[in-house]
């Protein structure tokens, strides 16, 4: 457990320090939104109804963009290997920093989601709505998006690649949660279906992901 | 990349892994330290606690020292320490004793290439492991620091650990040579 | 006393300590009363009392693109003259450049608010500010990304540079995208047609807030020069040889 918490606490340490790229996920999260009314026109009642779907696009491409470097900082220091060896299971070094990833970069995007929403018109009822979809989908796009992470190591390429890889296992998430949103300020759905299978898609990744992530990284050393 | 390799070490010994560049020897240590699968064949260990693997009784120091620049050097033994487990030393006392005490509190960004691998051999003391795999282990090193790891194997080998070393330059310590290329 | 005097850090700081104090008691004082005339202005005829916002928003909004060209001047330094203290005054900027442009978005927010009903409206002056905002953001993010202040310095002083012609070319565009889709905007500064009672507390106001940039200006250059400081005796200390 020790291990584990280790782990957690230095990559958040490291995420929040100079040269740490936790903050820089927010302000993609909060630059993108910002262009959307310029490509969309500032038509607020419009902007209102398309703002859960523009906010939950801002943060899966902020919370993936984010994840490249998951792994493969660890891997050119040297560090990954020694991890590996350790005597804890690389399965749940893993989890560990995918959590500490979505600590340091998936919280701030949503506690940053109030303000954007103010910027696209959500009412309180729906800013907290997507706030809520969002705190609850994020960690399945972190969890998921560890994959990909992962196979960069293996492939010696990050960016875009990781991008193409991983977004379409991300789909689910994005329909769920804007689906639960929308239901929680439109109707005609009820919000707690939509909710449930976002909570189930996110437990699912914490098993996958963790699982995935290792194998790639335990075949991709070289 | 070989075969036909056919090697031991026992309790107090070191094995140098000599041989011309592209031998393999990095690649044998890898194997040693489960990093790499191999095409057949198999390593083991006797003795040695019973539930654990090789890998999770070895050290492993490679070309790369595994340190992160934005934290500090006492933040990152002690996240090795933590994170390794099993018996653990004190770190100040391994800082001390690599020669990096002045430097406890600075960003490993501000250390030197000699001083970042004394910081890693400091890993291998803040944790206890039976078997030390070392990878070109002085190449960085200036002749104080050479000297100074020279006592470090040392004290490890009287210890009763093992020490398998893949190194161009003599290592300064009594060890059984193990030559790889040219033919195997 | 010329620019070549203060490129030594040890003059600078010594000047600022003594120059500091004055500063910020020049600025309290102008603060003081500028928000007491604020205070003591008439109501507007159509905006009530939410007029008085103006007297910190219009300050801010001023102030906003000033430490920007105050920037770009720290950035020419930089790149052109490599004045040794043009990118401590480019890197202590940024911040304080940045808050004030918050303050002009959510004091604009809050003007518009009785009148918009909403806290936003995509009105063509407040985008610019935020686009102007994030701009700022970005180049604080260069700052932290690069561990090396020199390094980041060539980078961001090019980024300021860009920002600085490409500021009005954003604003034009975003002018011409606003009336795209909706009339004018409700925020108008009727310059000339300013009443008196309105135009001496702004003036006031916006002479404070100078002086105000000005001393919290200096403030973050003198710490990050001790910073910088800090860091060379921590290197010096590393590369020290155990004895």
């Amino acid at each position: 457990m020790t291990a584990l918490a280790a782990l957690i606490r230095r990559d958040i340490k490291i995420a929040l320090r100079v040269g740490g790229g936790a903050l820089i996920g927010v302000l993609f999260f909060l630059t993108v939104t910002v262009l959307m009314p310029f490509a969309i026109g500032p038509d607020l009642p419009l902007l209102a109804r398309l703002g859960p779907a523009i906010l939950w696009l801002g943060a899966l491409l902020a919370s993936l963009l984010t994840l490249d470097r998951l792994f493969t900082a660890d891997h050119e220091d040297g560090s990954l290997d020694v991890i590996v060896m350790g005597r804890t299971p690389l399965e749940l070094a893993c989890a560990a920093k995918a959590l500490a990833h979505w600590l340091a970069a998936g919280v701030p995007l949503i506690a940053a989601t109030p303000v954007l929403g103010l910027l696209l018109n959500l009412d309180a009822a729906a800013t907290s709505a997507v706030a809520l979809t969002m705190l609850v989908g994020t960690p399945a796009l972190t969890f998921t998006g560890m994959i990909g992470a992962a196979l960069a190591v293996t492939l010696h390429r990050g960016g875009l690649l990781l991008a193409v890889l991983v977004l379409p296992l991300s789909i689910p998430v994005l329909i769920f949660g804007v689906a639960a949103s929308q239901a929680a300020i439109t109707g005609p759905l009820s919000f707690g279906t939509p909710f449930s299978i976002l909570c189930a898609l996110s437990l699912v990744s914490f098993v996958v992901g963790p699982f995935a992530a290792a194998a790639s990284l335990r075949h991709g050393l070289d | 990349m070989f075969s036909g390799l056919d090697f031991e070490a026992a309790c107090g010994e070191a094995l140098a892994v000599v041989g011309p560049n592209g031998s393999g020897k990095t690649s044998l240590l890898r194997l040693i330290a489960g990093l790499l699968v191999p095409a057949g064949g198999s390593i083991g260990l006797e003795g040695g606690e019973a539930e654990l693997t090789l890998p999770e009784q070895s050290h492993y120091l490679g070309h790369r020292d595994a340190l992160k620049p934005a934290l500090s050097v006492a933040e990152n033994l002690s996240f090795w320490r933590d994170f390794l487990g099993g018996a653990t030393g004190n770190v100040s006392e391994c800082l001390t004793a690599v020669g990096l005490g002045h430097a406890t509190y600075l960003p490993a960004a501000f250390l030197s290439a000699g001083q970042r691998r004394r910081l890693s051999i400091a890993r291998l003391l803040v944790v206890r492991r039976p078997v030390w795999l070392l990878d070109e282990p002085t190449s960085a090193l200036d002749t104080a620091g050479q000297k100074l790891f020279v006592g470090v194997m040392r004290e490890h080998l009287a210890s009763g650990g093992i020490i398998v070393a893949a190194t161009h330059t003599p290592l300064g310590i009594e060890a059984r040579e193990l030559r790889m290329g040219g033919g195997k | 006393m010329t620019l070549i005097d203060l490129a030594n850090p040890s003059k600078f700081l010594a000047l600022t300590a003594r120059a500091l104090p004055w500063l910020a008691g020049a600025t309290a004082i102008l603060l003081l009363v500028g928000c007491y005339q604020a205070a003591m202005a008439p109501d507007d005829y159509q905006q009530g009392a939410t007029v008085k916002i103006m007297f910190i928003h219009v300050p801010n909004a001023w102030l906003s693109m000033f430490v920007w060209g105050v920037m770009s001047v720290a950035a020419l330094g930089t790149l052109v003259w490599r004045h040794p203290l043009a990118d401590v005054a480019a890197k202590a900027a940024a911040p304080i450049g940045a808050a004030f442009t918050f303050l002009a978005l959510v004091t604009g927010s809050l003007w518009g608010r009785p009148m918009w009903g909403t806290y936003w409206e995509w009105d063509a002056r407040l985008t610019s500010v935020l686009v102007l905002f994030l701009m700022y953001l970005g180049l604080m993010a260069l700052w932290r990304a690069v561990e090396d202040p020199s390094r980041a310095a060539r980078a961001a002083a090019v980024l300021t540079l860009v920002g600085a012609i490409n500021l009005p070319i954003i604003k034009f565009s975003v002018d011409w995208w606003n009336t795209l889709h909706q009339p004018s905007s409700v925020l108008r500064m009727g310059g000339p047609s300013l009443d008196k009672a309105f135009l001496i507390p702004l003036l006031v106001m916006a002479v404070g807030f100078s002086l105000l940039f000005m001393t919290l200006h200096l403030a973050a250059m003198r710490n990050e020069i001790l910073r910088r400081r800090v860091r060379s005796l921590q290197m010096m200390q590393a590369s020290q040889q155990a004895a």
